[in-house]
């Protein structure tokens, strides 16, 4: 599978992507210039976590109408797998290719924690290789990760199955004290309508080796990979 | 031609930064403050060849870009002197 990792101006995870793509996965990759249009030779963008465009007007605004983003539209048409983590997520709210908002953290601090994952949906791409109600353990690192949604979208949200992640206890409650930024319902990542686009606040590239921490993050990829390996060809799901 | 725009978070939204502002405020003596909100001031000069035309053009812009309208509505102004068309 052929990766890109988009890179705008104050991106700062596109580093870390790229090193667990081709050393820990390897992958092909490259970086892809965040004016670049032209998406033919990938299978996946990721759009990587930072302060894209300084997070001017509102985090990920600017960047989510850059040619790159605007290009994505065709490349999820046609198939091709979107991962946003943390302000790649928020580029992905802002341009219109996940449904919601992220918004300033409840508590006001800037969190750069450790968090627990409960998976609600192993129905993805991303998440396949996962159990039902397995708790994923990912840091996050944000100051604008509350993710917020008018009532009606969180409603058709939950019943096409779109909460992927919630922020959640050691062993799996999701509850008030396991939020670490307010996000309605514990809300930590979302897959689109069609299931190839995956935002997350958490970052899987900074969980992706033991000396790192933990391994939970490579369990995205491998899932995704796993789509691929299968009979050489994409999967739809 | 000049406008200004007005970006507000949505009635029952809730403002984190105005309510931390305001407790600052009410730290400074002014208990009095029943209630502030923060929001963001744009202003923008466009060429236009009539108001209406210039107001059009100043709501595309929010709402393509400005302001994301899940969270904030946003109102347009004419600067004085200068004429926008009304709503």
């Amino acid at each position: 599978m052929r990766f890109g990792v988009v890179v705008f101006p104050g991106t700062w995870s596109d580093c870390d992507f790229h090193y667990v793509i081709s050393e820990v996965l390897h992958q092909p990759v490259k970086y892809v210039w965040h004016r670049d249009r032209n998406l033919a030779d990938l299978d996946c963008v990721i759009l990587p976590g930072g302060f894209s465009y300084g997070d001017y007007l509102r985090a990920g605004a600017v960047a989510g109408k850059s040619p790159v983003v605007e290009a994505l539209g065709e490349f999820v048409a046609r198939g091709g797998f979107v991962l946003g983590s943390c302000n790649g997520f928020q580029i992905l709210c802002e341009g219109g290719l996940l449904p919601g908002v992220l918004v300033r953290n409840e508590c006001l601090q800037y969190r750069c924690q450790s968090t627990n994952l409960l998976v609600e949906n192993v129905d993805t791409p991303f998440t396949r290789g996962l159990r039902p109600g397995q708790v994923l353990t990912m840091p996050i690192s944000h100051g604008e990760g509350k993710y917020f949604a008018e009532p009606e979208t969180l409603r058709a949200l939950k019943a096409r199955r779109q909460v992927v992640f919630r922020y959640a206890t050691a062993d799996g409650q999701v509850v008030r004290s396991a939020n670490p930024n307010g996000s309605v319902e514990n809300i930590a990542g979302v897959v689109s309508e069609s299931g190839n686009v995956l935002g997350l606040m958490p970052h899987p590239e900074r969980a992706s080796e033991s000396v790192m921490g933990g391994t939970d993050g490579l369990l995205l990829f491998q899932s995704l990979l796993g789509t691929l390996v299968e009979d050489g060809t994409f999967l739809k799901r | 031609m000049k406008a200004r725009v007005l970006i507000r978070l949505k009635p029952g939204i809730l403002d984190v930064q105005g309510a931390a502002v305001q407790r600052a405020l009410a730290g400074l003596g002014f208990g009095d403050l029943r209630d502030l909100r923060v929001g963001k001031l744009v202003e923008v000069d466009v060429d236009a060849a009539s108001p209406a035309a210039a107001r059009a053009r100043v709501d595309e812009m929010c709402r393509k870009l400005l302001a994301n309208t899940i969270l904030e509505d946003y109102t347009i102004e004419a600067v004085d002197g200068e004429r926008l068309a009304p709503h």
